[in-house]
Protein backbone atom coordinates (compact mmCIF):
# COMPACT_ATOMS: atom_id res chain seq x y z
CA UNK A 1 0.00 0.00 0.00
CA UNK A 2 2.82 2.50 -0.64
CA UNK A 3 2.89 2.51 -3.75
CA UNK A 4 1.38 6.27 -4.67
CA UNK A 5 -0.56 4.85 -7.27
CA UNK A 6 -2.30 2.43 -5.65
CA UNK A 7 -3.03 4.86 -2.67
CA UNK A 8 -4.59 6.82 -5.66
CA UNK A 9 -6.35 3.90 -7.30
CA UNK A 10 -8.15 2.78 -3.72
CA UNK A 11 -9.30 6.32 -3.36
CA UNK A 12 -10.74 6.26 -7.13
CA UNK A 13 -12.60 3.05 -6.36
CA UNK A 14 -14.01 4.68 -2.86
CA UNK A 15 -15.09 7.70 -5.41
CA UNK A 16 -16.42 5.16 -7.61
CA UNK A 17 -18.84 3.52 -5.07
CA UNK A 18 -19.99 6.55 -3.28
CA UNK A 19 -19.94 8.27 -6.98
CA UNK A 20 -22.48 5.27 -7.52
CA UNK A 21 -25.04 5.99 -4.82
CA UNK A 22 -25.12 9.75 -6.17
CA UNK A 23 -25.61 8.88 -9.58
CA UNK A 24 -28.60 6.91 -8.90
CA UNK A 25 -30.02 9.28 -6.84
CA UNK A 26 -29.30 11.83 -9.21
CA UNK A 27 -31.25 10.19 -12.02
CA UNK A 28 -34.71 10.65 -10.41
CA UNK A 29 -33.98 14.64 -10.05
CA UNK A 30 -33.06 14.68 -13.68
CA UNK A 31 -35.76 12.55 -15.06
CA UNK A 32 -38.22 14.15 -12.91
CA UNK A 33 -37.03 17.64 -13.94
CA UNK A 34 -36.69 16.49 -17.38
CA UNK A 35 -40.29 15.91 -17.77
CA UNK A 36 -41.82 18.27 -15.09
CA UNK A 37 -39.17 21.21 -14.90
CA UNK A 38 -39.66 20.74 -11.36
CA UNK A 39 -37.25 19.78 -8.55
CA UNK A 40 -38.76 16.85 -7.06
CA UNK A 41 -37.37 18.20 -3.38
CA UNK A 42 -38.40 14.57 -1.73
CA UNK A 43 -35.94 12.84 -3.39
CA UNK A 44 -33.45 12.60 -1.03
CA UNK A 45 -35.90 11.03 1.18
CA UNK A 46 -37.27 8.55 -0.98
CA UNK A 47 -33.86 7.32 -1.11
CA UNK A 48 -33.61 7.23 2.99
CA UNK A 49 -37.43 5.09 2.85
CA UNK A 50 -35.77 2.89 0.22
CA UNK A 51 -32.58 2.42 2.71
CA UNK A 52 -34.84 1.35 5.51
CA UNK A 53 -37.31 -0.97 3.78
CA UNK A 54 -34.13 -2.32 2.72
CA UNK A 55 -32.99 -2.75 6.00
CA UNK A 56 -36.47 -4.92 6.98
CA UNK A 57 -36.79 -6.58 3.74
CA UNK A 58 -33.20 -7.97 4.86
CA UNK A 59 -33.98 -8.54 8.45
CA UNK A 60 -37.19 -10.59 7.35
CA UNK A 61 -35.52 -12.47 4.81
CA UNK A 62 -32.69 -13.31 7.60
CA UNK A 63 -34.63 -14.37 9.79
CA UNK A 64 -36.54 -16.83 8.04
CA UNK A 65 -35.34 -20.33 9.29
CA UNK A 66 -35.05 -21.13 5.24
CA UNK A 67 -31.22 -20.42 5.24
CA UNK A 68 -31.38 -18.68 1.87
CA UNK A 69 -29.35 -18.15 -0.50
CA UNK A 70 -27.43 -14.84 0.30
CA UNK A 71 -28.08 -13.82 -3.57
CA UNK A 72 -31.74 -14.37 -3.13
CA UNK A 73 -31.90 -12.36 -0.15
CA UNK A 74 -30.12 -9.72 -2.27
CA UNK A 75 -32.49 -9.89 -4.69
CA UNK A 76 -35.72 -10.08 -3.02
CA UNK A 77 -34.74 -7.26 -0.54
CA UNK A 78 -33.88 -5.38 -3.75
CA UNK A 79 -37.19 -6.02 -5.76
CA UNK A 80 -38.98 -5.40 -2.32
CA UNK A 81 -37.04 -2.27 -2.21
CA UNK A 82 -37.26 -1.12 -5.96
CA UNK A 83 -41.52 -1.96 -5.79
CA UNK A 84 -42.30 -0.07 -2.56
CA UNK A 85 -40.29 3.07 -3.43
CA UNK A 86 -41.71 3.02 -6.71
CA UNK A 87 -45.35 3.31 -5.72
CA UNK A 88 -43.90 5.84 -3.27
CA UNK A 89 -43.10 7.95 -5.56
CA UNK A 90 -45.87 7.25 -7.71
CA UNK A 91 -48.55 8.18 -4.84
CA UNK A 92 -46.49 11.68 -4.14
CA UNK A 93 -46.74 12.63 -7.47
CA UNK A 94 -50.85 11.83 -7.51
CA UNK A 95 -51.66 13.51 -4.49
CA UNK A 96 -49.15 15.93 -3.96
CA UNK A 97 -47.61 17.22 -7.52
CA UNK A 98 -50.98 16.82 -9.71
CA UNK A 99 -53.42 18.73 -8.08
CA UNK A 100 -50.71 21.41 -8.62
CA UNK A 101 -49.34 21.17 -12.63
CA UNK A 102 -51.26 24.30 -13.93
CA UNK A 103 -49.91 26.52 -10.56
CA UNK A 104 -47.01 28.34 -10.72
CA UNK A 105 -43.45 26.02 -10.01
CA UNK A 106 -42.88 27.46 -7.07
CA UNK A 107 -46.03 26.19 -5.44
CA UNK A 108 -44.89 22.44 -6.73
CA UNK A 109 -41.34 23.17 -5.03
CA UNK A 110 -42.11 24.37 -1.53
CA UNK A 111 -44.82 21.18 -1.89
CA UNK A 112 -42.05 19.14 -2.26
CA UNK A 113 -40.19 20.34 0.45
CA UNK A 114 -43.15 19.52 2.68
CA UNK A 115 -43.69 15.65 1.68
CA UNK A 116 -39.69 15.40 2.13
CA UNK A 117 -40.43 17.03 5.60
CA UNK A 118 -43.53 14.57 5.69
CA UNK A 119 -41.38 11.77 5.09
CA UNK A 120 -38.45 12.51 7.40
CA UNK A 121 -41.14 13.03 10.25
CA UNK A 122 -42.92 10.24 9.82
CA UNK A 123 -39.78 7.79 9.46
CA UNK A 124 -38.18 9.95 13.06
CA UNK A 125 -42.01 9.54 14.68
CA UNK A 126 -42.49 5.95 13.65
CA UNK A 127 -39.15 4.23 14.06
CA UNK A 128 -37.38 7.02 16.09
CA UNK A 129 -34.08 9.37 15.76
CA UNK A 130 -31.53 6.60 17.19
CA UNK A 131 -29.23 5.41 14.11
CA UNK A 132 -30.08 2.06 12.79
CA UNK A 133 -27.12 -0.75 11.87
CA UNK A 134 -27.83 -2.08 8.54
CA UNK A 135 -27.66 -6.12 9.03
CA UNK A 136 -24.68 -7.53 6.67
CA UNK A 137 -26.48 -9.62 3.86
CA UNK A 138 -23.14 -10.40 2.03
CA UNK A 139 -20.25 -11.50 4.56
CA UNK A 140 -17.83 -8.96 3.41
CA UNK A 141 -14.94 -10.37 1.98
CA UNK A 142 -11.11 -8.53 1.31
CA UNK A 143 -9.75 -9.00 -2.23
CA UNK A 144 -6.30 -7.39 -3.25
CA UNK A 145 -5.27 -6.50 -6.37
CA UNK A 146 -1.79 -4.76 -6.86
CA UNK A 147 -2.02 -3.55 -3.87
CA UNK A 148 -5.05 -1.76 -4.32
CA UNK A 149 -7.57 -3.70 -2.40
CA UNK A 150 -11.48 -3.88 -2.67
CA UNK A 151 -14.39 -6.01 -1.42
CA UNK A 152 -16.96 -7.90 -2.44
CA UNK A 153 -19.55 -5.63 -1.50
CA UNK A 154 -17.33 -2.82 -3.06
CA UNK A 155 -18.20 -4.40 -6.64
CA UNK A 156 -21.15 -5.69 -6.08
CA UNK A 157 -22.37 -1.89 -5.66
CA UNK A 158 -20.45 -0.72 -8.95
CA UNK A 159 -22.21 -3.82 -10.88
CA UNK A 160 -25.75 -3.28 -9.46
CA UNK A 161 -25.32 0.20 -10.23
CA UNK A 162 -23.88 -0.13 -13.75
CA UNK A 163 -26.64 -2.49 -14.41
CA UNK A 164 -29.55 -0.30 -13.46
CA UNK A 165 -27.48 2.72 -15.47
CA UNK A 166 -27.38 0.94 -18.64
CA UNK A 167 -31.21 -0.39 -18.32
CA UNK A 168 -32.30 2.89 -17.41
CA UNK A 169 -30.36 4.28 -20.57
CA UNK A 170 -31.57 2.16 -22.59
CA UNK A 171 -35.13 2.62 -21.58
CA UNK A 172 -35.40 6.10 -22.28
CA UNK A 173 -33.17 5.96 -25.87
CA UNK A 174 -34.45 2.97 -27.26
CA UNK A 175 -38.08 2.42 -26.30
CA UNK A 176 -41.71 3.85 -26.77
CA UNK A 177 -41.62 5.01 -23.02
CA UNK A 178 -38.52 6.86 -23.59
CA UNK A 179 -39.41 8.11 -26.54
CA UNK A 180 -42.50 9.65 -24.63
CA UNK A 181 -40.48 11.01 -21.70
CA UNK A 182 -38.28 12.56 -24.33
CA UNK A 183 -41.57 14.03 -26.23
CA UNK A 184 -43.03 15.51 -23.00
CA UNK A 185 -40.29 17.38 -22.00
CA UNK A 186 -40.41 18.62 -25.58
CA UNK A 187 -43.45 19.66 -26.19
CA UNK A 188 -46.12 18.35 -23.94
CA UNK A 189 -49.13 19.73 -25.25
CA UNK A 190 -48.37 17.48 -28.31
CA UNK A 191 -48.53 14.58 -26.96
CA UNK A 192 -51.28 13.29 -26.33
CA UNK A 193 -51.93 14.06 -30.72
CA UNK A 194 -50.08 10.18 -30.71
CA UNK A 195 -52.08 8.51 -28.41
CA UNK A 196 -49.86 9.22 -25.32
CA UNK A 197 -51.41 9.54 -22.12
CA UNK A 198 -49.09 12.41 -20.17
CA UNK A 199 -50.18 11.16 -16.73
CA UNK A 200 -48.87 7.60 -17.02
CA UNK A 201 -45.54 8.87 -18.46
CA UNK A 202 -45.46 11.24 -16.13
CA UNK A 203 -46.05 8.40 -13.23
CA UNK A 204 -44.09 6.26 -14.72
CA UNK A 205 -41.31 8.41 -14.48
CA UNK A 206 -41.76 8.78 -10.73
CA UNK A 207 -42.31 5.06 -10.68
CA UNK A 208 -38.90 4.23 -12.03
CA UNK A 209 -36.60 7.55 -10.59
CA UNK A 210 -38.51 6.40 -7.28
CA UNK A 211 -37.18 2.69 -7.49
CA UNK A 212 -33.63 3.73 -8.59
CA UNK A 213 -33.38 5.79 -5.41
CA UNK A 214 -34.73 2.65 -3.37
CA UNK A 215 -31.67 0.84 -4.99
CA UNK A 216 -29.73 3.24 -4.06
CA UNK A 217 -30.90 2.88 -0.70
CA UNK A 218 -30.27 -0.47 -0.06
CA UNK A 219 -26.61 -0.21 -1.93
CA UNK A 220 -25.76 2.41 0.43
CA UNK A 221 -26.89 0.19 3.61
CA UNK A 222 -24.17 -2.11 1.89
CA UNK A 223 -21.71 0.23 2.33
CA UNK A 224 -22.47 2.33 4.95
CA UNK A 225 -24.24 0.62 7.07
CA UNK A 226 -25.91 3.09 10.00
CA UNK A 227 -29.08 4.84 8.98
CA UNK A 228 -30.79 7.63 10.34
CA UNK A 229 -33.94 9.52 9.24
CA UNK A 230 -32.16 12.63 8.08
CA UNK A 231 -29.69 11.07 5.74
CA UNK A 232 -31.71 11.92 2.96
CA UNK A 233 -31.36 15.38 3.26
CA UNK A 234 -27.07 16.03 2.61
CA UNK A 235 -27.34 12.79 0.23
CA UNK A 236 -29.99 14.11 -1.59
CA UNK A 237 -28.33 17.30 -1.91
CA UNK A 238 -25.38 16.03 -3.20
CA UNK A 239 -26.89 14.00 -5.36
CA UNK A 240 -28.72 17.07 -6.63
CA UNK A 241 -25.47 18.91 -7.33
CA UNK A 242 -24.32 15.97 -9.13
CA UNK A 243 -27.37 16.24 -11.41
CA UNK A 244 -27.11 19.90 -11.92
CA UNK A 245 -23.40 19.48 -12.73
CA UNK A 246 -24.00 16.62 -15.46
CA UNK A 247 -26.77 19.40 -17.19
CA UNK A 248 -30.24 18.81 -15.23
CA UNK A 249 -32.97 16.70 -17.87
CA UNK A 250 -29.79 14.60 -19.14
CA UNK A 251 -29.61 10.88 -17.88
CA UNK A 252 -25.99 10.44 -18.44
CA UNK A 253 -25.19 13.87 -17.27
CA UNK A 254 -26.34 12.63 -13.95
CA UNK A 255 -24.27 9.49 -13.63
CA UNK A 256 -21.33 11.65 -15.04
CA UNK A 257 -22.18 14.57 -12.79
CA UNK A 258 -22.39 11.06 -9.60
CA UNK A 259 -18.97 10.40 -10.09
CA UNK A 260 -17.62 13.53 -10.01
CA UNK A 261 -19.37 14.24 -6.74
CA UNK A 262 -18.35 11.17 -5.04
CA UNK A 263 -14.48 11.72 -6.69
CA UNK A 264 -15.03 15.48 -5.04
CA UNK A 265 -15.99 13.98 -1.81
CA UNK A 266 -13.47 11.21 -1.45
CA UNK A 267 -10.58 13.70 -2.99
CA UNK A 268 -11.54 16.18 -0.90
CA UNK A 269 -10.65 15.47 2.51
CA UNK A 270 -7.06 14.00 1.04
CA UNK A 271 -5.71 17.12 -0.71
CA UNK A 272 -6.91 19.32 2.14
CA UNK A 273 -6.05 17.47 4.88
CA UNK A 274 -9.27 18.19 6.40
CA UNK A 275 -13.15 17.27 5.73
CA UNK A 276 -14.03 20.75 6.87
CA UNK A 277 -14.10 22.18 3.50
CA UNK A 278 -16.18 19.12 1.34
CA UNK A 279 -19.33 20.94 1.16
CA UNK A 280 -18.19 24.05 0.39
CA UNK A 281 -15.72 22.94 -2.04
CA UNK A 282 -18.83 20.72 -3.58
CA UNK A 283 -20.65 23.97 -3.90
CA UNK A 284 -18.22 25.91 -5.23
CA UNK A 285 -17.43 23.47 -7.86
CA UNK A 286 -21.31 23.54 -8.62
CA UNK A 287 -21.34 27.34 -9.08
CA UNK A 288 -17.99 27.93 -10.88
CA UNK A 289 -19.11 25.13 -13.94
CA UNK A 290 -22.37 27.24 -13.81
CA UNK A 291 -21.38 30.55 -14.81
CA UNK A 292 -19.00 29.11 -17.71
CA UNK A 293 -21.75 26.27 -18.74
CA UNK A 294 -24.83 26.86 -17.32
CA UNK A 295 -26.53 24.02 -18.81
CA UNK A 296 -24.14 21.52 -16.85
CA UNK A 297 -21.58 19.19 -18.38
CA UNK A 298 -23.40 17.35 -20.71
CA UNK A 299 -26.74 19.42 -20.89
CA UNK A 300 -28.30 20.68 -24.50
CA UNK A 301 -31.07 21.67 -23.31
CA UNK A 302 -32.88 21.93 -26.67
CA UNK A 303 -31.90 19.35 -28.26
CA UNK A 304 -31.17 16.30 -26.17
CA UNK A 305 -33.70 16.35 -22.54
CA UNK A 306 -34.43 13.32 -20.27
CA UNK B 1 -71.63 11.37 -40.28
CA UNK B 2 -67.98 10.25 -39.39
CA UNK B 3 -68.13 14.09 -37.42
CA UNK B 4 -71.02 15.48 -36.57
CA UNK B 5 -70.16 19.15 -34.66
CA UNK B 6 -73.62 20.81 -33.25
CA UNK B 7 -73.73 24.16 -31.66
CA UNK B 8 -69.54 24.65 -31.54
CA UNK B 9 -68.59 27.57 -28.96
CA UNK B 10 -64.79 28.00 -28.10
CA UNK B 11 -64.18 30.77 -26.04
CA UNK B 12 -60.69 32.18 -24.53
CA UNK B 13 -60.81 34.24 -21.46
CA UNK B 14 -63.66 36.68 -23.70
CA UNK B 15 -62.47 35.82 -27.16
CA UNK B 16 -65.38 34.00 -28.56
CA UNK B 17 -63.69 32.30 -31.65
CA UNK B 18 -65.87 30.07 -32.67
CA UNK B 19 -69.69 30.81 -32.29
CA UNK B 20 -72.22 28.05 -32.52
CA UNK B 21 -70.80 26.47 -35.76
CA UNK B 22 -72.62 23.20 -37.10
CA UNK B 23 -70.61 21.13 -39.28
CA UNK B 24 -70.72 17.46 -40.55
CA UNK B 25 -68.19 15.51 -42.59
CA UNK B 26 -69.15 12.30 -44.01
CA UNK B 27 -67.13 8.90 -44.01
CA UNK B 28 -65.16 9.11 -47.03
CA UNK B 29 -65.22 12.88 -47.79
CA UNK B 30 -62.44 15.46 -48.05
CA UNK B 31 -63.93 18.62 -46.47
CA UNK B 32 -62.52 22.38 -46.34
CA UNK B 33 -62.74 24.86 -43.61
CA UNK B 34 -61.75 28.03 -45.39
CA UNK B 35 -61.47 31.55 -43.23
CA UNK B 36 -59.43 34.39 -42.88
CA UNK B 37 -56.89 34.89 -40.12
CA UNK B 38 -58.61 34.37 -36.75
CA UNK B 39 -61.64 32.91 -38.05
CA UNK B 40 -61.32 30.48 -35.39
CA UNK B 41 -60.18 27.42 -38.21
CA UNK B 42 -57.41 26.24 -35.34
CA UNK B 43 -60.01 26.55 -32.40
CA UNK B 44 -62.45 23.91 -34.43
CA UNK B 45 -59.93 21.72 -35.45
CA UNK B 46 -58.49 21.56 -31.75
CA UNK B 47 -61.49 20.79 -29.96
CA UNK B 48 -62.36 18.12 -32.13
CA UNK B 49 -59.19 16.45 -31.42
CA UNK B 50 -59.22 17.49 -27.71
CA UNK B 51 -56.21 20.25 -27.17
CA UNK B 52 -58.85 22.78 -26.79
CA UNK B 53 -62.15 22.59 -23.84
CA UNK B 54 -65.31 23.38 -24.96
CA UNK B 55 -67.60 26.34 -24.08
CA UNK B 56 -70.50 24.94 -25.40
CA UNK B 57 -71.86 22.16 -28.04
CA UNK B 58 -71.40 18.60 -28.81
CA UNK B 59 -68.72 16.56 -31.20
CA UNK B 60 -69.84 13.14 -32.44
CA UNK B 61 -67.33 10.77 -33.84
CA UNK B 62 -68.88 7.76 -35.13
CA UNK B 63 -71.73 8.15 -33.39
CA UNK B 64 -70.23 8.70 -29.50
CA UNK B 65 -70.24 12.07 -27.78
CA UNK B 66 -66.21 12.97 -27.40
CA UNK B 67 -67.34 14.75 -24.57
CA UNK B 68 -65.87 12.07 -21.79
CA UNK B 69 -62.39 11.49 -24.00
CA UNK B 70 -59.16 13.06 -23.64
CA UNK B 71 -57.34 14.05 -26.34
CA UNK B 72 -54.98 10.45 -26.15
CA UNK B 73 -57.73 8.38 -25.97
CA UNK B 74 -59.41 10.35 -29.43
CA UNK B 75 -56.08 10.23 -31.24
CA UNK B 76 -56.24 5.88 -30.31
CA UNK B 77 -59.93 5.68 -31.48
CA UNK B 78 -58.53 6.91 -34.82
CA UNK B 79 -58.46 11.41 -35.13
CA UNK B 80 -55.35 12.26 -36.08
CA UNK B 81 -54.81 15.98 -35.58
CA UNK B 82 -51.77 18.11 -37.61
CA UNK B 83 -51.52 20.73 -35.43
CA UNK B 84 -50.82 24.63 -36.44
CA UNK B 85 -47.09 25.06 -36.33
CA UNK B 86 -46.80 21.47 -36.67
CA UNK B 87 -45.66 19.96 -32.90
CA UNK B 88 -42.10 18.10 -34.16
CA UNK B 89 -40.32 17.00 -31.14
CA UNK B 90 -36.81 18.12 -31.54
CA UNK B 91 -35.42 15.57 -28.89
CA UNK B 92 -36.62 12.97 -30.85
CA UNK B 93 -35.00 11.68 -34.18
CA UNK B 94 -37.29 12.09 -37.45
CA UNK B 95 -37.64 8.07 -37.26
CA UNK B 96 -38.74 8.16 -33.79
CA UNK B 97 -41.45 10.83 -34.30
CA UNK B 98 -42.83 8.88 -36.50
CA UNK B 99 -42.60 5.91 -34.30
CA UNK B 100 -44.26 7.60 -31.51
CA UNK B 101 -47.45 8.35 -33.34
CA UNK B 102 -47.80 4.95 -33.72
CA UNK B 103 -47.98 4.71 -30.02
CA UNK B 104 -50.94 2.12 -28.89
CA UNK B 105 -51.27 0.64 -32.02
CA UNK B 106 -51.18 -3.01 -32.02
CA UNK B 107 -51.09 -4.11 -35.37
CA UNK B 108 -48.69 -5.45 -37.34
CA UNK B 109 -48.73 -2.72 -40.27
CA UNK B 110 -46.10 -0.25 -38.27
CA UNK B 111 -42.97 -0.82 -40.30
CA UNK B 112 -45.26 -0.65 -43.75
CA UNK B 113 -46.27 1.83 -42.74
CA UNK B 114 -42.97 3.72 -41.96
CA UNK B 115 -41.94 2.13 -45.66
CA UNK B 116 -45.24 4.20 -46.98
CA UNK B 117 -43.95 7.56 -45.47
CA UNK B 118 -40.47 7.42 -45.89
CA UNK B 119 -41.84 6.68 -50.08
CA UNK B 120 -43.88 9.59 -49.81
CA UNK B 121 -41.47 12.09 -48.72
CA UNK B 122 -37.95 10.70 -49.44
CA UNK B 123 -36.63 13.92 -47.33
CA UNK B 124 -37.66 12.40 -44.44
CA UNK B 125 -35.43 8.71 -45.35
CA UNK B 126 -32.24 10.65 -45.98
CA UNK B 127 -32.68 12.47 -42.39
CA UNK B 128 -34.32 9.39 -40.23
CA UNK B 129 -30.98 9.33 -37.83
CA UNK B 130 -31.72 13.47 -37.73
CA UNK B 131 -32.93 15.09 -34.33
CA UNK B 132 -36.39 16.72 -34.90
CA UNK B 133 -35.41 20.12 -33.99
CA UNK B 134 -32.35 20.39 -36.85
CA UNK B 135 -35.03 19.85 -39.91
CA UNK B 136 -36.13 22.87 -42.24
CA UNK B 137 -39.91 24.47 -41.74
CA UNK B 138 -41.09 22.52 -44.72
CA UNK B 139 -38.98 19.23 -43.73
CA UNK B 140 -41.32 19.35 -40.26
CA UNK B 141 -44.12 20.14 -42.37
CA UNK B 142 -43.33 16.66 -44.00
CA UNK B 143 -42.97 14.97 -40.98
CA UNK B 144 -45.73 16.46 -39.08
CA UNK B 145 -48.22 14.98 -42.02
CA UNK B 146 -45.96 11.71 -41.61
CA UNK B 147 -46.85 11.46 -38.16
CA UNK B 148 -50.71 11.89 -38.53
CA UNK B 149 -50.24 8.89 -41.47
CA UNK B 150 -49.08 6.51 -38.89
CA UNK B 151 -51.49 7.43 -36.58
CA UNK B 152 -53.67 5.63 -39.27
CA UNK B 153 -56.99 7.53 -38.12
CA UNK B 154 -60.08 7.56 -39.62
CA UNK B 155 -60.35 11.20 -39.79
CA UNK B 156 -57.48 13.16 -40.63
CA UNK B 157 -57.44 17.06 -39.37
CA UNK B 158 -54.71 19.09 -41.28
CA UNK B 159 -54.27 22.59 -40.39
CA UNK B 160 -52.52 24.23 -42.99
CA UNK B 161 -50.37 21.82 -44.26
CA UNK B 162 -49.01 23.59 -47.46
CA UNK B 163 -47.60 26.01 -45.41
CA UNK B 164 -44.04 27.36 -45.77
CA UNK B 165 -43.82 24.55 -48.54
CA UNK B 166 -42.47 25.37 -51.91
CA UNK B 167 -44.65 25.04 -54.65
CA UNK B 168 -44.08 22.19 -56.20
CA UNK B 169 -44.33 20.38 -52.89
CA UNK B 170 -47.56 22.53 -52.40
CA UNK B 171 -48.86 20.38 -55.12
CA UNK B 172 -47.18 17.00 -54.17
CA UNK B 173 -48.75 17.75 -50.40
CA UNK B 174 -52.40 17.90 -51.77
CA UNK B 175 -52.00 15.10 -54.11
CA UNK B 176 -50.80 13.37 -50.87
CA UNK B 177 -54.00 13.78 -49.08
CA UNK B 178 -56.34 13.07 -51.94
CA UNK B 179 -53.96 9.88 -51.96
CA UNK B 180 -54.94 9.11 -48.43
CA UNK B 181 -58.44 10.43 -49.06
CA UNK B 182 -58.68 7.60 -51.76
CA UNK B 183 -57.22 4.80 -49.51
CA UNK B 184 -60.36 5.43 -46.78
CA UNK B 185 -59.26 8.25 -44.51
CA UNK B 186 -61.66 10.88 -44.42
CA UNK B 187 -59.87 14.41 -43.99
CA UNK B 188 -61.23 17.72 -42.60
CA UNK B 189 -58.65 20.23 -44.17
CA UNK B 190 -58.13 23.58 -42.95
CA UNK B 191 -56.33 25.57 -45.59
CA UNK B 192 -55.50 29.61 -46.48
CA UNK B 193 -54.33 28.21 -50.08
CA UNK B 194 -58.52 28.34 -50.93
CA UNK B 195 -58.23 27.14 -54.47
CA UNK B 196 -56.43 24.04 -53.97
CA UNK B 197 -58.46 23.12 -51.34
CA UNK B 198 -61.59 23.84 -52.38
CA UNK B 199 -60.36 21.81 -55.84
CA UNK B 200 -59.35 18.49 -53.78
CA UNK B 201 -62.51 18.72 -52.02
CA UNK B 202 -65.77 17.44 -51.52
CA UNK B 203 -67.65 20.04 -49.90
CA UNK B 204 -66.24 23.31 -48.21
CA UNK B 205 -67.34 25.36 -45.07
CA UNK B 206 -66.50 29.53 -44.83
CA UNK B 207 -65.61 30.61 -41.51
CA UNK B 208 -66.15 34.54 -40.41
CA UNK B 209 -65.30 35.45 -36.99
CA UNK B 210 -66.05 32.41 -35.44
CA UNK B 211 -69.44 31.44 -37.67
CA UNK B 212 -70.23 29.67 -40.75
CA UNK B 213 -71.43 31.68 -43.45
CA UNK B 214 -71.60 29.91 -46.11
CA UNK B 215 -71.79 26.05 -46.91
CA UNK B 216 -71.76 23.81 -49.87
CA UNK B 217 -69.99 21.74 -52.56
CA UNK B 218 -66.46 23.04 -53.61
CA UNK B 219 -67.46 23.50 -57.20
CA UNK B 220 -70.44 25.78 -55.73
CA UNK B 221 -67.70 27.87 -53.65
CA UNK B 222 -65.48 27.76 -56.44
CA UNK B 223 -67.89 29.43 -58.40
CA UNK B 224 -69.27 31.86 -55.48
CA UNK B 225 -68.84 35.42 -56.85
CA UNK B 226 -68.45 36.26 -52.86
CA UNK B 227 -65.61 33.45 -51.91
CA UNK B 228 -63.87 34.28 -55.94
CA UNK B 229 -63.50 37.75 -54.49
CA UNK B 230 -62.41 37.37 -50.44
CA UNK B 231 -60.88 34.39 -50.64
CA UNK B 232 -59.51 33.07 -53.73
CA UNK B 233 -58.83 36.88 -54.97
CA UNK B 234 -60.36 37.86 -58.35
N1 LIG C 1 -54.89 30.34 -26.65
C1 LIG C 1 -55.60 31.43 -27.00
N2 LIG C 1 -55.84 32.40 -26.09
C2 LIG C 1 -56.56 33.50 -26.42
N3 LIG C 1 -57.05 33.72 -27.64
C3 LIG C 1 -56.83 32.79 -28.58
C4 LIG C 1 -56.10 31.61 -28.32
N4 LIG C 1 -56.04 30.87 -29.44
C5 LIG C 1 -56.72 31.56 -30.38
N5 LIG C 1 -57.20 32.72 -29.87
C6 LIG C 1 -58.00 33.71 -30.58
O1 LIG C 1 -59.11 33.05 -31.13
C7 LIG C 1 -59.38 33.54 -32.43
C8 LIG C 1 -59.41 32.38 -33.41
O2 LIG C 1 -58.11 31.81 -33.48
P1 LIG C 1 -57.77 30.57 -34.43
O3 LIG C 1 -56.37 30.21 -34.17
O4 LIG C 1 -58.80 29.53 -34.24
O5 LIG C 1 -57.91 31.23 -35.87
P2 LIG C 1 -57.55 30.67 -37.30
O6 LIG C 1 -58.77 30.76 -38.10
O7 LIG C 1 -56.90 29.35 -37.20
O8 LIG C 1 -56.51 31.74 -37.81
P3 LIG C 1 -55.19 31.56 -38.72
O9 LIG C 1 -55.66 31.44 -40.12
O10 LIG C 1 -54.45 32.82 -38.50
O11 LIG C 1 -54.46 30.36 -38.24
C9 LIG C 1 -58.31 34.57 -32.72
O12 LIG C 1 -58.86 35.84 -32.51
C10 LIG C 1 -57.24 34.30 -31.73
O13 LIG C 1 -56.58 35.48 -31.35
MG1 LIG D 1 -55.05 28.65 -37.57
Amino acid sequence: MSCPVAIALQYLLNALQLGSVYALIALGYSMVYGILTMINFAHGDIFMVGAYLAMWATLFLLGLPLNLPIIFIFLGSLLFTMTLTAALGVSIERLAYRPLRQAPKVSAVITALGVGLFLENFTLATIGPEPRQVPAIIPVQQYSWGGVAFTNVQLLILVVSLILMVLLDTLVRRTLTGMAMRAISYNRVIVPLMGVSVDRIISLTFAIGSAIAGAGGLLYGLAYPVLDPYMGIRIGWWAFIAAVVGGIGNIRGAVLGGYVLGTVEIFTPVLLASSTYRDSVAFSMLLILLIFKPTGLLGRPTVEKV
Amino acid sequence: MLLDIADLWVIYDRIQAVRGVDLQVAEGEIVTLIGANGAGKSSILRAISGLQPLAQGTIRFAGQDLAKWPPQIRAQRGIAHVPEGRGIFGSLTVQENLRLAAYGRRDDQIQADLDRVYALFPRLAERRQQWGSTLSGGEQQMLAVGRALMRRGRLLLLDEPSMGLAPFLVKEIFRIIQDINRQGTTVLLVEQNANQALKIAHRGYVLETGEIILAGASTALLGNPMVRKAYLGH
